[in-house]
C-alpha cells in the first residue's frame, strides 16, 4: 500500500502533536473553521498521498522561492517532502536522464492520479523553441505531462496570465497554461509570486480533500482571491475618510495615509496580501509604504503606470487615459458648439434684419 | 417611430390645435430625475477617480470619500432603476416613448431626413422641418450616446460595484462577468470613466441643441419636456 501523508510525516520525526497543530492551522487559513481540522487530520492519516509534478516553463523561479519560504515550517515539510520525492527540476536531487525518468515513472504509475503544478508558461512562437528542456520544447513536455493528470495548478502570474514575458509585444508568444491545456481542471494561483501560505494552502486542500477548491470566474480559488487587497487593507480607513498620500515624502505618507492617489492598485487587485501578509506576516507592500502594483491581475504589465490612479487605456489603438481623451473631446465639442452658436446668431441676426427691412418695405 | 408619420401628424394638427401632447408624465419625470442623477454621478465619479485633497484630523472623524461613494452608488441605483422604468414605459407608453430605443435603420426616408437635419445643423438648409418627437438626427445621437452608453455605464458600473459588494451578491451574479470580459478591473474602471466623459460631452451637445432648436426650429423643445406639449409656432 502507498504510504499516507501521516506516514511520511512520522517517518520524518514529526510528532502527532505538531501534526494536529498543522491540521488546525491549515483549516483556519483555508477559512474552513475549527470543525474541519479533524477532517484534515483524518484525510491525511488515511488517504494515499497524491504525487505532485512541478514543471518549470518560462519563469523566474520566484514562485519556488516563495513556496519554500512558507511561514509554517511544518507546511513546508509536508509539501516539500511530497514534492522532492516526485519531480521538481529546481528542487530535486536528481538531474538529467535520472530526473526525466522520474517524470515518466510517475506518469505511468499514477496515471490520472497525480497533480501537475506549472510554474511559468510555454512560449508558442517558433514551435516553442524559446524554452527547451531535455532537448525538447517545453510545450511538448507540458502537454504530455498534463494529459494524464488529475488536475493542474498554474502557479503565479506567468502560468495564470502570462506575466512579463507575455507583456506587449510578447515576442515569444508566451501563453498561459489554461489557453494551451484543455479538458482538465486548472486552478489559477496568480501573483508574482503568489503568497507562500496561499500556495501551500491550495496544495494541502487538494491533497486532503481530494478535490479542487471552489474557483471564481477566472479560475482562482475563492478562499484566497475572493476579495480585493483594498477590501482588507489596514489603510482603508484613510481611504474612506478621504486622507491620501500625495508624494512619497509628504505629511500624508508619514502618517500612513491611503496610497490611492500614488497609483496603488489595491482597489483593482484580487489577492490575500492584506490579510495574510508576507514573510511570515511581517509586512506587505502597502505596509512598507508603496502601493500595490497589481501583480496578481491579468496583464498587469500592460495596464499603464504603477503610479497613476487613472491609467492609460491600451485599447482601440489608443494609448491615453480617460481624462486626457475626455478633456480633449469635451474641449473640442465645446469649441465647436461655441462656433456653431456664433454662426447661428449671426445668420439669425442677418435674417431678422432682412425681415425687418421687408416689413418696412411693405409698409 | 417614423418621421414621415410625425410630419403628417404635425401637418394634420399643426394648423388647428397648434400643439400636441408628446412626452407623457413618466417620461418627463424620468428625464429630469435622470438628468439630476447624471450630474451627481459625473461629479462624484470624477472625485472617486481623482480624490479631493486630504481632509485634516483623524480618520475616524471623517468619512468624505465614503459619502462621495455613497452618493455615487445611490445615484447609480436611481439611474439604473429609472432606466428600467423607462424601458417599461417604452413598452406601454405612447409611440414617442419608444423613439430612443429603436432606430428605423431600414427606412430610407428616415436616413434622408437624418442627412437633412445634418445639413440644417451645418447651415446648408434654410428652413428646419417640424417634428413631434425627436428629429431623426437627434434620435440617432440619443440612441448611441444615451441609450447604448447608459446601458454600458450600468453594466460596467454595477460590475465595479460588485467588487466591493463581494462574491455571490446580486451585482456579482448579474454583472461580475463584465470584469474579466473587458480585460480586468483596472480596464473597467478606465472605460467607465471614459464613458462618463463621452456622456458629459453628449449632454453639452444635447443641451445646446435643445436651446438652439427651441429658438430656431419653429417649435417648442425645452417647455415640452416640462409640460409634455409640443407647441408649433407657425
Amino acid at each position: 500500500m502507498t504510504e499516507t501523508f501521516y506516514d511520511v510525516l512520522r517517518r520524518q520525526g514529526i510528532s502527532r502533536r505538531s501534526f494536529l497543530k498543522f491540521c488546525s492551522l491549515t483549516a483556519t487559513s483555508l477559512g474552513l473553521g475549527s470543525a474541519a481540522a479533524p477532517r484534515i487530520a483524518q484525510a491525511m492519516e488515511t488517504k494515499p498521498r497524491t504525487p505532485v509534478l512541478w514543471l518549470h516553463g518560462l519563469e523566474c523561479t520566484c514562485c519556488t522561492e516563495s513556496f519554500i519560504r512558507s511561514a509554517h515550517p511544518l507546511t513546508k515539510d509536508v509539501v516539500l517532502s511530497m514534492l522532492s520525492l516526485d519531480y521538481d527540476d529546481t528542487l530535486m536531487a536528481a538531474a538529467g536522464h535520472q530526473a526525466e525518468e522520474i517524470l515518466e515513472e510517475v506518469k505511468r504509475k499514477y496515471k490520472g492520479q497525480y497533480i501537475v503544478a506549472v510554474e511559468g508558461n510555454p512560449p508558442l512562437n517558433e514551435d516553442g523553441m524559446f524554452c527547451i528542456q531535455g532537448g525538447r520544447p517545453f510545450i511538448e513536455k507540458l502537454r504530455e505531462t498534463c494529459a494524464d493528470a488529475k488536475a493542474i495548478i498554474s502557479w503565479g502570474a506567468c502560468a495564470s496570465y502570462g506575466c512579463v514575458q507575455a507583456a506587449k509585444p510578447n515576442p515569444t508568444r508566451a501563453t498561459p497554461v489554461h489557453k494551451v491545456i484543455s479538458g482538465k481542471p486548472i486552478i489559477n494561483v496568480p501573483g508574482c509570486p503568489p503568497i507562500p501560505e496561499v500556495m501551500t494552502g491550495v496544495v494541502t486542500y487538494m491533497l486532503t480533500f481530494d478535490r479542487i477548491p471552489e474557483l471564481d470566474r477566472q479560475g482562482r480559488p475563492k478562499m484566497f482571491y475572493g476579495q480585493r487587497i483594498h477590501d482588507k487593507c489596514y489603510r482603508r480607513g484613510h481611504f474612506d475618510a478621504g486622507q491620501f498620500a500625495e508624494a512619497w515624502d509628504d505629511e500624508g505618507s508619514r502618517k500612513g495615509y491611503c496610497l490611492y492617489k500614488m497609483g496603488c492598485k489595491g482597489p483593482t487587485t484580487y489577492n490575500a496580501c492584506s490579510s495574510m501578509r508576507w514573510n511570515g506576516g511581517v509586512s506587505w507592500p502597502v505596509q512598507s509604504g508603496h502601493g500595490c502594483i497589481g501583480c496578481s491581475e491579468d496583464g498587469f504589465w500592460d495596464k499603464g503606470s504603477f503610479y497613476d490612479r487613472v491609467t492609460d487605456i491600451n485599447a482601440f489603438g489608443v494609448e491615453s487615459n480617460a481624462d486626457t481623451v475626455g478633456k480633449v473631446a469635451a474641449g473640442t465639442v465645446g469649441a465647436a458648439i461655441a462656433a456653431h452658436a456664433a454662426v447661428t446668431a449671426l445668420a439669425r441676426a442677418r435674417q431678422k434684419a432682412g425681415e425687418t427691412a421687408e416689413e418696412k418695405g411693405e409698409k | 417611430m417614423l418621421s414621415q408619420q410625425d410630419m403628417l401628424e404635425a401637418e394634420r394638427h399643426g394648423r388647428q390645435v397648434r400643439s400636441i401632447y408628446v412626452y407623457e408624465a413618466p417620461v418627463r419625470l424620468w428625464h429630469w430625475i435622470n438628468a439630476l442623477c447624471m450630474v451627481v454621478l459625473a461629479v462624484t465619479g470624477y472625485f472617486i477617480g481623482l480624490p479631493l485633497p486630504s481632509v485634516p484630523g483623524e480618520a475616524a472623524e471623517n468619512f468624505l470619500m465614503g459619502y462621495i461613494r455613497f452618493a455615487h452608488f445611490a445615484a447609480a441605483y436611481i439611474f439604473a432603476i429609472g432606466l428600467l422604468g423607462r424601458i417599461y414605459w417604452a413598452l406601454v407608453g405612447n409611440h414617442h416613448a419608444r423613439q430612443i430605443f429603436k432606430l428605423p435603420i431600414t427606412n430610407k426616408e428616415w436616413w434622408s431626413e437624418v442627412f437633412f437635419e445634418l445639413r440644417w445643423y451645418l447651415f446648408l438648409e434654410k428652413t428646419p422641418k417640424k417634428y413631434v418627437g425627436h428629429n431623426p438626427m437627434a434620435q440617432l445621437m440619443m440612441f448611441f450616446f444615451f441609450t447604448v452608453l447608459a446601458v454600458g455605464m450600468v453594466f460596467t458600473g454595477f460590475a465595479l460595484y460588485s467588487e466591493g459588494a463581494g462574491l455571490g451578491t446580486w451585482s456579482d451574479t448579474l454583472f461580475g462577468w463584465v470584469i474579466p470580459a473587458l480585460g480586468g478591473s483596472m480596464q473597467v474602471h478606465n472605460l467607465h470613466r471614459l464613458g462618463m466623459w463621452i456622456m458629459m460631452t453628449f449632454a453639452v451637445v444635447h443641451i445646446y441643441a435643445a436651446i438652439r432648436e427651441d429658438i430656431m426650429s419653429r417649435q417648442s423643445l425645452i417647455s415640452t419636456m416640462v409640460s409634455g406639449w409640443r407647441m408649433f409656432k407657425d
